[in-house]
C-alpha cells in the first residue's frame, strides 16, 4: 500500500473514533460531557499548578520593588530622600505590613501603588486593610493606625496580594535616629536559598500534588468505558482489525482530552477570576498573577490527549484478545501481580541509595528522588485493582446491600479502583511527606527560651519620656491580668574596658523575673551576673563610679550591692546588668526605654490585640512580641504550609472529580436501577449499596496509601538521615482526609442516585 | 346467539369457553374478588398522552392478557396498575386500598410483598448469580439468606432451569434468563404478577416454554397475571383480555 | 372453501347493500363485483338465484316492477327481516378458519358502508379468535407431537389473521374513506 493511501485511512479511522466520542443520542453527549468535565478539572489543576512559580514570581517581583529594607549607603537629607520606619504588626495572626513614612523634600521617592506620599495625619492602606477597618472589627484595628485619616488605597502593584494589610502612615515628626533614609524603593538582597533537605521537600510536593491528577486525568478518559469496550469489540467482530480498533480507540480517547483540555482552559480562566477572594492564612494572590508558563501550558496540551490515548491503548488489550467476551460482558480479567510490583520496586531502588542528603549534594538527586518518588506512588495506582480483587474474591454473603455491591465488585471492580486511586495516590502521598516533615521539623525548629508559663506577651518601647505612664496604659488594658514593667537604660562601667551594663529599674517582684533576688526592699540595687562559663560583668563593682546613658549621669554604685545570679526572663533572655528599685533610682536619668511582660486571660482572643492597641496608642513603633517556646524556619514554615493547602486542594477536587466518575457509573446502570425500585427495592438499600460499592475499594486503597505511605515517609527520611519513626496522627490524619472526601462524593451522588431510581425511570429505553 | 351488543360488550369474555367452565379448567371459586381495579386513568407524559381513560378490573388468580399496538400505552397501564406511575386523574384499588394515595414507601412495600415483576429483558443484576437474583425479593423481605436461597433454587428447578443456580445472567440464553426471571417474579408468592412483554425478545419455542411455565405457575399458586403483549400466541395463555388503543381501553367489562 | 365469499354470505352481502337503497339485480351484481368480487364476478344465475331464495325467505321485497320485459326490471328492497338478519351476522364473528379474510373484509365493508361500527365488530372478531386460541394452546400444551404441531399450524393461521385485523383496525379511518367515495 502506498504511503498517502495509507496515511489517509489511518486519518480515517482516528477521525471515526473522534467523532464516535460524541455520537450516539443524548447518551453519547452526555458521557462526552462528562468526560470533559472531569479532564477538564484535571487540567484545570495543571493549568494551576503551572501558574504557581509565575504567581510566586509575581509576588517577589512587587516585593522587591517595594523594599525599603536592608543596608544603604549614609546619605544626608536632600530633596529626594524619604525617612521610613517599619512598623509592622499582626491582627488576629494575619501579618500586617506597616510603615511610618516622611518625605524629606519634595523629589522624595514614593512606593510603587502610592500615587504621592502620605502627609502628617494621612494613612494609605491596602484595599483588604480598609475593608477590615470597615468591618466590626475595625474599631479593634483603627488604634494602630495612629489615629490618621484614610487617604486612599494602595494600589495592586504595591501589594504582594490582593488580600495583603499594607499601610503606610505619614508623620511629620518622623527623624533619622529611628528611620532609614533612602532615595528609592526597592532593590535588596536576593531570598534565601533553599536548603538540600527543603528542596527534597519542595521535590516530592510537587509530585504528591500532581501524580493523583494525572491518575484522575486517566481515570477521566475511560469513563464509559464498558460501553465503548463494547462497542469496539463489536466492530472487532465485523472484521475491523487490529490496527484499526486501535486506531479508532486512540481517535475517540484523543477527541475526549481534547475537549477536556478545552474545558479545563475555561474553568482555569473562570476559576483565576476567583483567587483574589480566596486568602489562604497570608497568602493570597491577583488573577493577574496566576499566567502558567507558556512551555508548561503547552507540556499539558500535549501531555494530556497522549496520555489518553497511551490509557484507551492499553485498556483495549481486553477487546482485541477475546472480543467475544467483552461483548457478551464475560467474566472479569486475571489480574497479573508481577509488573504490578515492578513499578514500586524500581522506585524504591531508586530512593533507597539515597543517603546523607543533607550534607552535599549533586543536582541530578533532585531527579532521582523525584522520578523514585513518582514509582513508588504509581506502585498504589497499579497494585490497587489487583488487591481490590484479591480482597473482595473472599466476600460473600452479608445483607443485600453488601451483597450487591461485593457481586458489583467481582465482576467489576476495576472501575471502581480507578476512581478511588487518585485518592489512594494523593493520601499515600502525603502520609510521607508528613512523616518527612515531622521528621525534619526539629532542624527548622529553634527553641526560643521563651517561658509562655510566666508571660504570653513582651512589648518594649523605646525611649519615652514617661515609662511608668506606658507601662501602666499596658497593664490596664483589658484583658491583662499581669504585668511586669521596667524601664531601663544601661550604664558605661569603670575602668578601662568601658563595659555596658543593663540598668533596668522595677519592683522587687517585677526583678524577680530576671534574677535570683533573695531577700528584697525598695532601695535595693542588684548585680545580676551570668551563669558561671559566661563571661562575667566587670567594672560594676560596689562603691563603682558608672555613667548612666541618656542622661550622662555619673551615679556611684551603693556599698550594700549584691552579685545576684540571673535568670532567663520569660522572653527567653538572661539580663545581666544592674536591676535597681525605685527608691535607689535617679530622678534624673531620662529617656528611659520601657519594657514590660504581660500575661494574658486565656478566655479573651482580643486581649493580645488590645495590648497592641495600647502599645501603639503610647508610641506606634512599639514592639508588641508574642511569646512563642518554638519558632520555625520560615521557608520550612512556606513550604509546610504550601503542603496543607496543595493536599486540601487536591483532594478537594479530586472529589469533585470523582463524584463525576460515580455519576457516571450510576448512568450506566440507571435502567437496572430503575428496575429495582420497581420491584420495590427500597432506596436505602440502594444507596448502601452504592455507598459499600465505593467503600470498599476505598478501605483497601487507604490500607495501601498507608503502607506506600509509610514506606515512601521512611526512605525519604532515611534520605536526609533523620530518624524513621512513625507519627500516627499524621497517618490517621490522612486516612481521615481521604475517607472523608469518599463519603462527601457519595453522599453528593445520593440525589442523583434518588433520580435515577425513580421508577418511572423505567421508560426511558 | 343472543344478547351480543354491536358495541362489542362481549369482547372482553373469555370465559365462554365450550362447557362454560373457567378457561384453565380449574375452578378457583366464584365470585372471583376484583383484587386491582383502575377507573378512568390519564397520563401525559409531557405533551404526549399515553392513558386518555383507561379502566379495568384484575380478579384474583386470573391471566388477564393486555393487547394493543406498540405505544397504545399498554406498559403504562400496567405502570399505573403496580403502583410505579403515578396516573394523572383516575384511581387504581389494591383489595380496596388507593394506590394513588399511598406514598412512595408503602408502594415500594406494595410492589416488593404483593407484586411480582418480568420485564422484556435486563431486569436481573447481571453481577448477581441466577440464584442470587432470584433470591433477592426475599431478602429484600428479610427472609435469611440460606432460607432465601433454599426457595430460590425450588423454583429455579419448578421452571426448569435448576442447572444455570451458579451462573451469571450474562452467561445464560435468552429464555434460560426470562425463566429465571419468572421465578424471581413468583418466588415472593405475590398476588399479582406483572409481565411487560415476558417473550419479546425470545423465538416462539422459547416464548411459548417461558408462557406455558409461567401461567402454569401462577395458577398453582393462585397468582393473577397481567400480561402485556402484543403477540396473539402469548395472549391465547390468558383467561381474557383488554385492548388497548390510543391510550383507551377498548373493551368493557362483561356486564355483571 | 373458496377465496371468495361463502354462497351463504352473498345473500347476506346483498341484503347489506340493499340497506342503503333499492336496487336492481343487475346494479346488485355490478355494486358487488365492484367492491367484493375482484377478479371473480357473479354469474347472473347466482344473483338471481340468491335473490329469489332472499325473497322467500321474506328478508327482501319487489319495490317496484319497471316497464319492459323480464325480471331483470324488478327493483329489490331490504324488509324488516331482512335488515334484522344482517345486522346479526355483522355483530356475530365468524368461526375462526383460514382464508377468512374475504368474509371479514366483507363485513367490515358492509359495517362502513351500514354506518355500524367495524371496531366493534374487529374487537368482536379478535375475541372470537383468542377464544379459539386459548383452546388449541391448551390442546397442543397438553397433547403429544403430532397434536402439538397440527395445533401450532392452526395457531399460525390464526395469529396472521390476527395480525391482519389488527393492521385493519388500525386503517379503519382510511378503509371507511376510501368505501364512502
Amino acid at each position: 500500500m502506498t504511503g498517502p493511501r495509507k496515511r489517509g485511512r489511518v486519518l480515517a479511522d482516528l477521525w471515526m473514533g473522534a467523532r464516535m466520542a460524541v455520537t450516539g443520542g443524548r447518551d453519547g453527549w452526555t458521557r462526552a460531557a462528562l468526560t470533559a468535565l472531569g479532564v477538564g478539572i484535571g487540567v484545570a489543576m495543571l493549568l494551576l499548578a503551572a501558574a504557581v512559580p509565575g504567581a510566586l514570581d509575581a509576588r517577589a517581583v512587587r516585593n522587591e520593588a517595594r523594599n525599603d529594607t536592608g543596608w544603604r549607603p549614609e546619605r544626608v537629607a536632600a530633596a529626594n530622600t524619604v525617612l521610613v520606619t517599619t512598623v509592622d504588626t499582626e491582627f488576629r495572626d494575619r501579618p500586617m505590613r506597616g510603615r511610618i513614612v516622611r518625605a524629606e523634600g519634595p523629589a522624595a521617592p514614593v512606593p510603587p501603588g502610592l500615587a504621592r506620599l502620605p502627609g502628617a495625619g494621612e494613612v494609605v492602606v491596602s484595599p483588604a486593610l480598609r475593608d477590615l477597618l470597615d468591618s466590626p472589627d475595625g474599631p479593634l484595628l483603627a488604634p494602630r493606625l495612629g489615629g490618621a485619616r484614610v487617604a486612599g488605597t494602595i494600589g495592586a502593584q504595591g501589594l504582594a496580594g490582593p488580600g495583603e494589610l499594607a499601610f503606610y502612615l505619614g508623620s511629620a515628626d518622623l527623624t533619622d535616629e529611628w528611620a532609614v533614609r533612602r532615595d528609592q524603593f526597592g532593590g535588596g538582597e536576593p531570598g534565601e536559598e533553599f536548603s538540600p533537605v527543603l528542596m527534597v521537600l519542595v521535590v516530592v510536593v510537587v509530585v504528591v500534588l500532581l501524580l493523583p491528577i494525572v491518575v484522575f486525568v486517566g481515570a477521566a478518559v475511560r469513563f464509559g468505558g464498558d460501553r465503548r469496550d463494547r462497542r469496539l469489540a463489536a466492530l472487532r467482530l465485523l472484521g475491523a482489525d487490529t490496527a484499526m480498533v486501535r486506531r479508532i480507540a486512540a481517535g475517540e480517547a484523543a477527541a475526549g482530552a481534547v475537549f477536556g483540555l478545552a474545558v479545563g482552559g475555561v474553568l482555569f480562566a473562570a476559576g483565576r477570576q476567583l483567587a483574589p477572594l480566596v486568602t489562604l492564612r497570608d497568602i493570597s494572590v491577583y488573577a493577574a498573577d496566576l499566567r502558567p508558563a507558556p512551555a508548561l501550558v503547552a507540556a499539558v496540551a500535549v501531555a494530556v490527549p497522549v496520555l489518553a490515548v497511551l490509557v484507551a491503548l492499553v485498556a483495549l488489550r481486553r477487546v482485541v484478545v477475546e472480543p467475544l467476551g467483552v461483548s457478551r460482558q464475560g467474566a472479569a480479567v486475571r489480574r497479573r501481580l508481577w509488573w504490578r510490583l515492578l513499578l514500586p520496586a524500581a522506585g524504591l531502588a531508586l530512593l533507597y541509595p539515597l543517603t546523607g542528603v543533607g550534607k552535599g549534594r549533586a543536582d541530578t538527586a533532585d531527579y532521582q528522588v523525584a522520578a523514585g518518588a513518582v514509582l513508588l506512588l504509581v506502585g498504589t495506582v497499579t497494585l490497587l485493582p489487583w488487591l481490590v480483587d484479591l480482597a473482595v474474591r473472599r466476600l460473600h454473603g452479608g445483607p443485600v446491600p453488601w451483597q450487591l455491591a461485593v457481586r458489583r465488585l467481582q465482576l467489576d471492580s476495576a472501575t471502581s479502583a480507578r476512581l478511588v486511586s487518585g485518592v489512594a495516590v494523593a493520601v499515600a502521598g502525603s502520609i510521607g511527606l508528613q512523616m518527612l516533615v515531622a521528621g525534619v521539623e526539629a532542624r527548622f525548629t529553634t527553641r526560643t527560651g521563651q517561658d509562655t508559663s510566666r508571660a504570653q506577651v513582651f512589648v518594649n518601647f523605646d525611649e519615652l519620656p514617661d515609662p511608668g505612664a506606658a507601662l501602666a496604659r499596658l497593664a490596664a488594658a483589658p484583658g491583662v491580668t499581669r504585668s511586669a514593667g521596667t524601664s531601663g537604660t544601661f550604664a558605661l562601667g569603670s575602668g578601662a574596658a568601658n563595659r555596658t551594663a543593663d540598668v533596668r529599674i522595677g519592683d522587687c517582684a517585677t526583678l524577680a523575673e530576671y534574677a535570683r533576688l533573695g531577700p528584697c526592699a525598695d532601695g535595693d540595687v542588684f548585680l545580676a551576673q551570668p551563669p558561671a562559663g559566661e563571661q562575667q560583668l566587670t567594672g560594676f563593682g560596689p562603691g563603682d563610679r558608672v555613667t548612666v546613658s541618656g542622661s550622662e549621669t555619673a551615679w556611684t554604685l551603693p556599698r550594700r550591692l549584691r552579685t545576684v545570679p540571673a535568670i532567663p526572663d520569660p522572653a527567653g533572655w538572661i539580663g545581666a546588668g544592674l536591676l535597681v528599685t525605685p527608691g535607689a533610682a535617679d530622678a534624673a536619668w531620662t529617656g528611659l526605654r520601657a519594657q514590660a511582660l504581660l500575661s494574658l486571660d486565656p478566655d479573651d482572643p482580643d486581649a493580645l490585640e488590645r495590648v497592641r492597641n495600647a502599645a501603639a496608642e503610647v508610641d506606634l513603633r512599639a514592639q508588641v512580641l508574642a511569646l512563642d517556646e518554638e519558632r520555625q524556619a520560615t521557608q520550612f514554615v512556606n513550604v509546610k504550609r504550601g503542603l496543607v493547602v496543595g493536599v486540601a486542594v487536591t483532594l478537594l477536587l479530586l472529589g469533585a472529580s470523582m463524584l463525576v466518575g460515580v455519576l457516571e457509573q450510576l448512568r450506566e446502570r440507571r435502567r437496572l436501577l430503575a428496575m429495582l425500585a420497581a420491584v420495590g427495592t427500597p432506596r436505602r438499600t440502594l444507596g448502601l449499596s452504592v455507598l459499600w460499592q465505593a467503600a470498599v475499594p476505598v478501605l483497601v486503597g487507604l490500607g495501601l496509601a498507608v503502607a506506600f505511605g509509610l514506606g515512601l515517609g521512611a526512605v525519604l527520611l532515611r534520605m536526609v538521615g533523620a530518624p524513621v519513626s512513625v507519627s500516627w496522627p499524621v497517618v490517621g490524619l490522612g486516612v481521615a482526609l481521604g475517607g472523608g472526601v469518599v463519603l462527601l462524593v457519595t453522599g453528593a451522588s445520593l440525589p442523583a442516585l434518588w433520580r435515577l431510581t425513580r421508577p418511572a425511570g423505567l421508560r426511558t429505553e | 346467539m343472543t344478547g351480543i351488543h354491536a358495541d362489542g360488550g362481549a369482547a372482553a369474555t373469555g370465559r365462554r369457553a365450550d362447557g362454560g367452565a373457567p378457561a384453565d379448567g380449574h375452578d378457583r371459586g366464584s365470585p372471583a374478588e376484583e383484587l386491582l381495579v383502575a377507573e378512568e386513568l390519564h397520563r401525559a407524559f409531557g405533551p404526549t398522552p399515553a392513558l386518555a381513560g383507561a379502566s379495568l378490573t384484575v380478579r384474583a388468580g386470573e391471566v388477564l392478557a393486555v393487547l394493543g399496538p406498540s405505544g397504545s400505552g399498554k406498559s403504562t397501564l400496567l405502570h399505573c396498575l403496580a403502583g410505579i406511575v403515578r396516573p394523572d386523574s383516575g384511581r387504581v384499588t389494591y383489595r380496596g386500598a388507593d394506590l394513588t394515595a399511598m406514598s412512595d414507601r408503602e408502594l415500594s412495600a406494595l410492589r416488593r410483598g404483593q407484586f411480582g415483576f418480568v420485564f422484556q429483558f435486563g431486569q436481573l443484576v447481571p453481577e448477581l448469580t441466577c440464584l442470587e437474583n432470584v433470591a433477592l425479593p426475599l431478602r429484600l423481605e428479610r427472609v435469611g439468606r440460606r432460607e432465601a436461597e433454599r426457595r430460590a433454587a425450588e423454583w429455579l428447578g419448578r421452571l426448569e432451569v435448576g442447572d444455570v443456580a451458579g451462573k451469571r445472567p450474562g452467561e445464560v440464553s435468552g429464555g434460560q434468563g426470562q425463566r429465571v426471571a419468572v421465578a424471581r417474579a413468583l418466588v415472593t408468592a405475590p398476588r399479582v404478577v406483572f409481565a411487560d412483554e415476558p417473550t419479546g425478545a425470545l423465538d416462539s419455542l422459547h416464548g411459548e416454554r417461558v408462557m406455558r411455565l409461567l401461567t402454569g405457575a401462577a395458577r398453582d399458586t393462585g397468582a393473577a397475571v397481567v400480561l402485556v403483549t402484543h403477540e396473539a400466541r402469548v395472549a391465547a395463555y390468558s383467561d381474557r383480555e383488554v385492548v388497548v388503543r390510543d391510550g383507551r381501553t377498548r373493551s368493557l367489562e362483561p356486564a355483571a | 372453501m373458496v377465496c371468495i365469499v361463502a354462497a351463504m354470505s352473498i345473500g347476506q352481502t346483498f341484503l347489506g347493500l340493499l340497506e342503503s337503497t333499492p336496487r336492481h339485480g343487475y346494479d346488485l351484481k355490478r355494486a358487488y363485483d365492484e367492491r367484493f368480487g375482484q377478479a371473480r364476478p357473479l354469474h347472473f344465475g347466482q344473483v338471481y338465484a340468491t335473490l329469489s331464495r332472499l325473497l322467500r325467505n321474506g328478508l327482501v321485497e319487489v319495490d317496484s316492477v319497471e316497464a319492459g320485459e323480464g325480471p331483470d326490471r324488478k327493483r329489490y328492497a331490504i324488509t324488516e327481516a331482512g335488515v334484522t338478519d344482517v345486522r346479526r351476522w355483522l355483530s356475530q364473528p365468524e368461526k375462526p378458519e383460514p382464508y377468512l379474510h374475504s368474509v371479514l373484509y366483507t363485513k367490515v365493508v358492509l359495517a362502513l358502508l351500514t354506518g355500524r361500527s367495524a371496531a366493534d365488530l374487529l374487537d368482536t372478531q379478535r375475541a372470537e379468535h383468542l377464544r379459539l386460541m386459548r383452546e388449541l394452546t391448551r390442546r397442543r400444551d397438553s397433547g403429544d407431537l403430532a397434536e402439538r404441531l397440527i395445533c401450532d399450524h392452526a395457531l399460525f393461521h390464526l395469529e396472521a389473521d390476527l395480525r391482519w385485523l389488527e393492521l385493519t383496525a388500525a386503517r379503519l379511518d382510511e378503509l371507511a374513506e376510501a368505501v364512502r367515495r
